[in-house]
């Protein structure tokens, strides 16, 4: 279970990757401030978290690793697909830390200055991010040797 | 008054309120251009930095976490708490939540269709978009209206 950091993913990533998200993102904030001008912050608030880029995000990932792969001769098709796949599940812990990081803002934004909660905020979320990521690795790595151990002990019964 | 300087009258009082009402309202069509151009590149530039750092991490699921960033969160809670006021922006925080709620129901049903479909990764993704919204409303129609 390690995390490697790698700036050759930064890279080799093309420019308008980084264009896409920008345009993706900044719409979805202009929106969502146009939302809550036009039907109130209750319902702007949702959209704080849309998954604007998620689709692009995704698109991008697959299409990067379906390349790195067809450059070897083979068939990326299903290795972008899964690759995009481990990148939504990784979304799906951070979005359980974004429910932290929103009722963290939602309670302590009367109280304090904003820059101060929002970067409190942002850790909480980096921090919780990690270790839902961490307990989930664990698990997953858990039930693998579970059923390698099942296996095994089946081949030796036999 | 005559009846010709009467009618004068009116129709120069008219013209001034069209003009006025014309002046006021492109006014607040342009502050609210400006405002949103505002948010639009300060939303990108925050959005593609976690892009950025997200792209740093291997594995693939360990980068994913940042595709939850609360990018877009930082930007429009910080716009919006330093004009509309911190209660205005808490108010969008609590929000938030049932939209993060509805957010891991798009990244799991995401990751299924992409896992077990033969669906392309966009055709995947923009499936998924009306779970979000109907998790998204259903939560505020129950929790926050």
């Amino acid at each position: 279970m390690i995390v490697k950091v790698s700036f050759a993913a930064v890279r080799e990533t093309r420019w308008y990757g980084y264009v896409i998200r920008f345009f993706f993102g900044g719409a979805i904030t202009a929106i969502a401030g146009w939302i809550a001008h036009s039907y109130g912050p209750e319902v702007g608030g949702l959209f704080l978290a849309f998954p604007a880029i998620f689709p692009a995000t995704a698109t991008l990932v697959a299409s990067h690793e379906k390349r790195k792969k067809q450059s070897k001769g083979m068939n990326g098709e299903r290795r972008g697909s899964d690759a995009a796949a481990a990148e939504a599940a990784g979304a799906a812990l951070g979005s359980l830390a974004l429910l932290a990081f929103a009722a963290f803002a939602w309670q302590f934004l009367p109280k304090f200055r904003s820059p101060l909660v929002l970067a409190a905020a942002t850790i909480v979320w980096m921090l919780l991010s990690v270790i839902f990521w961490v307990l989930w690795r664990r698990l997953k790595l858990s039930r693998i040797r579970g059923r390698r151990h099942k296996h095994l002990s089946a081949q030796t019964a036999h | 008054m005559t009846r010709a300087r009467s009618r004068r009258y009116t129709r120069n009082l008219s013209r001034f309120v069209t003009e006025y009402s014309y002046a006021v309202s492109m006014k607040w069509v342009r502050l609210l251009l400006e405002e949103l151009a505002v948010r639009f590149l300060v939303g990108g530039a925050i959005v593609s930095a976690f892009a950025v750092i997200g792209n740093l991490f291997k594995p693939k699921t360990f980068a994913g976490l940042f595709g939850a960033a609360p990018s877009v969160a930082i930007a429009t809670l910080a716009m919006t708490a330093s004009k509309e006021g911190p209660a205005y922006a808490s108010t969008e925080a609590r929000s938030m939540l049932a939209g993060a709620a509805a957010l891991w129901a798009f990244c799991v049903v995401a990751a299924i269709l992409l896992k077990r479909t033969n669906l392309k990764a966009f055709a995947s993704s923009l499936s998924a978009i009306p779970v979000w919204f109907a998790c998204a409303f259903a939560l505020f129609w129950i929790a926050i209206r």
